[in-house]
């Protein structure tokens, strides 16, 4: 994995130095809060209903032992003992007092972590698949490219006060897991005829108040042209994004209001005058970064399969969580291990100290020391051997994390909402917990199938709700929380924005209504092969709309 | 009715402004206003102690008073008073009853 150098190193250094006196500063009293907040704030600290929030990045989601281990120490020196896991392939931590700061990130740089550029309105950590390096269906390990993104936006000049924040996210593969559409920038790596490697690139997606799906303006974007083709879409929507609304100032406005292609003759006329510049990549550089990202010497463990064989006839449980947790790697005698932070009931993201460390453990001994965060909010070893895989079950199952449910109903996706968040308007983690106290029984989780279920506290959308086969948003009507259900969104490669369904539910009425609209789709799918989004996109919202209202109607 | 919030500047803890004119970890004893011009005096501290950097985010909150106990009008404020409702080992709903008082 990619290795601070000394310029690195000495930046990060710099910039905690620097923070720290501000925080110094502002305990004595020598600034004022006005002055303090966006200094906080370009070091990503929060404050939030019950303290303030320290967000640290984690750089295309990538960790390793060393530095898993020490969120695991941050969490119980200075927290309370757990850290949340986000959507952003981020941790914040909830509890951190301001005078402990400095202190976090001089730990958090011992091993080559910081939180700067995790808030305000710059080019935000650049997120990637989670199973990046690993995947069997993968072009190429889309990291090294991010990386390359990272060092170009880290304090850039021209785009540290952009109109408003700017998230980019990067795949190697068709079947997209970084939801690239629903980013300002989304980067496809791909192979042309030819052979080389390019990006097809879209732009202008997002979440928040106005979703919308980004529009390809390039089917191929020759590597070499990454950063100076990025710069002239900066450039464009520097010029030309809205800072007179707030709301409106994402680049999915302007290119919404623009035109797609028009906003894409205008990027390419930046581009033309950039193109053969000081921003274009050369092959070796690109290569040299590659190497940090070397995969691991993948040692042939043919063994795998028979211990695989046994092990699933000596527990039904390692059986469960294979089929489920389990992918396919690249290299036969591996997989790639999804680790499930959502046990039944629990708080969507969130991880114990101890439970953080006893992953590195693992991860230090059976998986080349690599830990992935995905923006699902689990964590994920991305290369382990087949014949490891009991072994990992085994340490899983005794930190209580070996739940085997990814990608199913109670593999839900929640931001903090109003537990925790100041902008929330309704709770998230409690109704993620009712509904995956509801649908426990892995048996009816696995006959319901494939179902992205995604929960957002208000509509700044952080919990991807737009995008969940079944999303729900909390809103606040008449001083109480109340639930609108939306059906059909999807944040893959056939991206779509999920259609409210029609009134909300009270805290109370939520479960009853998730349990309705999947019933409705057992009912309806043609076999069990059809899952609940491609039942969706078949009948659209009727039946469901039936299911949950019709009583009303003849009531009223 | 309402009452005087904030959080405290060094550590973030939601505090009330309280009858002994201190910042208090509850809001059990919290000064409450029952008139505008009582608003208009918590409303004066909580200015002069955000200038003096004892506190930021200073806010005046409706509340009720249920059998003479203070209870946030908003779910919001009721939430900062006791703790994340998922986890209530956290925050002030876990303080031991005689600190809490
Ligand atoms: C608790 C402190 C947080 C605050 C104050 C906050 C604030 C916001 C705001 C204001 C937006 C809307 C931006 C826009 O539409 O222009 C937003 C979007 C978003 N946030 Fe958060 N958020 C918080 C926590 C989180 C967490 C915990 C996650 C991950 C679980 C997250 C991930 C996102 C994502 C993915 C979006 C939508 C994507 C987009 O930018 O369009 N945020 N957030
Ligand atoms: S969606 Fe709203 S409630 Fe949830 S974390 Fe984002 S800002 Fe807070």
């Amino acid at each position: 994995m990619y290795r601070y150098d000394e310029f690195d190193h000495d930046f990060v250094k710099a910039r905690v130095a620097e923070f720290s006196d501000q925080v110094d500063r502002r305990l004595a009293g020598e600034i004022t809060e006005d002055q303090f907040k966006p200094l906080r704030l370009m070091n990503g600290v929060y404050l939030q209903l019950h303290a303030y929030m320290l967000r640290v990045a984690v750089p295309y989601g990538t960790l390793n032992s060393r530095q898993l281990r020490m969120l695991g120490h941050i969490a119980r020196k200075y927290d309370k003992g757990y850290g949340h896991f986000t959507t952003r392939q981020n941790i914040q931590y909830n509890w951190p007092a301001l005078s402990d700061i400095p202190a976090i990130l001089e730990d958090l740089a011992s091993v080559e972590m910081h939180a700067i550029q995790t808030s305000g309105n710059c080019i935000r950590n650049v997120t990637a698949d989670h199973f990046a390096g690993a995947a069997a269906d993968e072009v190429a390990d889309p990291r090294p490219y991010a990386e390359i993104l990272r060092q170009w936006s880290s304090v850039h000049p021209e785009f540290s006060y952009l109109p408003r924040k700017f998230k980019i996210a990067v795949t190697g593969a068709e079947r997209d897991r970084a939801a690239i559409q629903t980013h300002d920038i989304g980067l496809h790596l791909k192979k042309n005829d030819k052979g080389e490697l390019g990006f097809a690139v879209y732009v202008g997606g997002g979440q928040g108040r106005t979703p919308m799906i980004g529009k390809k303006i390039n089917d191929f974007l020759p590597e070499k042209d990454l950063l100076s083709y990025c710069t002239a879409i900066l450039r464009v929507y520097n010029l030309h994004g809205r800072r007179d609304n707030k709301y409106k100032a994402r680049i999915k406005i302007l290119v919404h209001e623009t035109g797609a292609e028009e906003f894409a003759r205008q990027v390419e006329t930046e581009f033309a005058a950039l193109k053969d510049g000081e921003l274009k990549l050369p092959d070796e550089d690109i290569r040299a970064i590659e190497r940090y990202f070397a995969p691991p010497a993948l040692t042939p463990r043919p063994e795998g399969d028979e211990a695989v064989r046994l092990a699933r006839l000596d527990s039904r449980g390692f059986s469960e969580w294979l089929d489920q947790n389990v992918i396919t790697h690249r290299h036969a005698d591996y997989a790639g291990v999804t680790i499930s932070l959502k046990g039944i009931g629990e708080a969507p993201g969130d991880a114990s100290d101890s439970q953080m460390e006893a992953i590195a453990d693992l991860a230090e001994k059976y998986a080349f020391d690599e830990i992935r965060v995905s923006h699902e909010q689990n964590l994920i070893l991305p290369h382990v051997a087949r014949a490891d895989l009991k072994a990992v079950y085994d340490g899983l199952v005794e930190i209580e994390l070996a739940t085997a449910n990814s990608n199913l109903i109670t593999d839900i996706i929640a931001c903090p909402g109003l537990d925790y968040c100041a902008l929330a308007n309704a709770r998230s983690i409690i109704v993620a917990q009712n509904i995956s106290k509801r649908f426990a029984s892995l048996e009816r989780q696995r006959d319901i199938g494939e179902l992205k279920l995604k929960i957002s506290g208000c509509i700044n959308a952080c919990g991807h709700h737009h995008v969940g086969h079944i999303g729900i948003l909390g809103v606040e009507k008449k001083g109480a929380e109340l639930y609108q259900v939306t059906l059909g969104g999807s944040g893959d490669e056939n991206t779509s924005v999920g259609e409210i369904v029609g009134r909300g539910f009270g805290p109370d009425e939520i479960t009853d209504a998730i349990e309705t609209v999947v019933e409705t789709y057992l009912r309806i799918r043609s076999d069990r092969s059809e899952t609940f989004l491609d039942a969706y996109r078949r009948v659209g919202q009727a039946p469901f709309k039936e299911a949950l209202y019709a009583g009303e109607a003849k009531a009223a | 009715m309402k009452i005087l919030t904030a959080n405290r500047l060094t550590d973030g803890e939601a505090v009330w402004f309280a009858n002994d004119g201190t910042w208090a970890e509850t809001l059990r004893n919290a000064d409450v206003a029952s008139d505008k011009e009582a608003e208009a005096r918590l409303q004066a501290l909580g200015d002069a102690a955000y200038a003096n950097n004892e506190v930021v985010d200073v806010n005046l909150i409706d509340i009720d008073l249920v059998c003479g106990e203070i209870v946030p009008s908003r779910l919001r404020e009721r939430i900062r008073a006791a703790g994340p409702t998922n986890r209530t080992d956290l925050g002030k709903q876990a303080l031991p009853v005689d600190q809490a008082a």
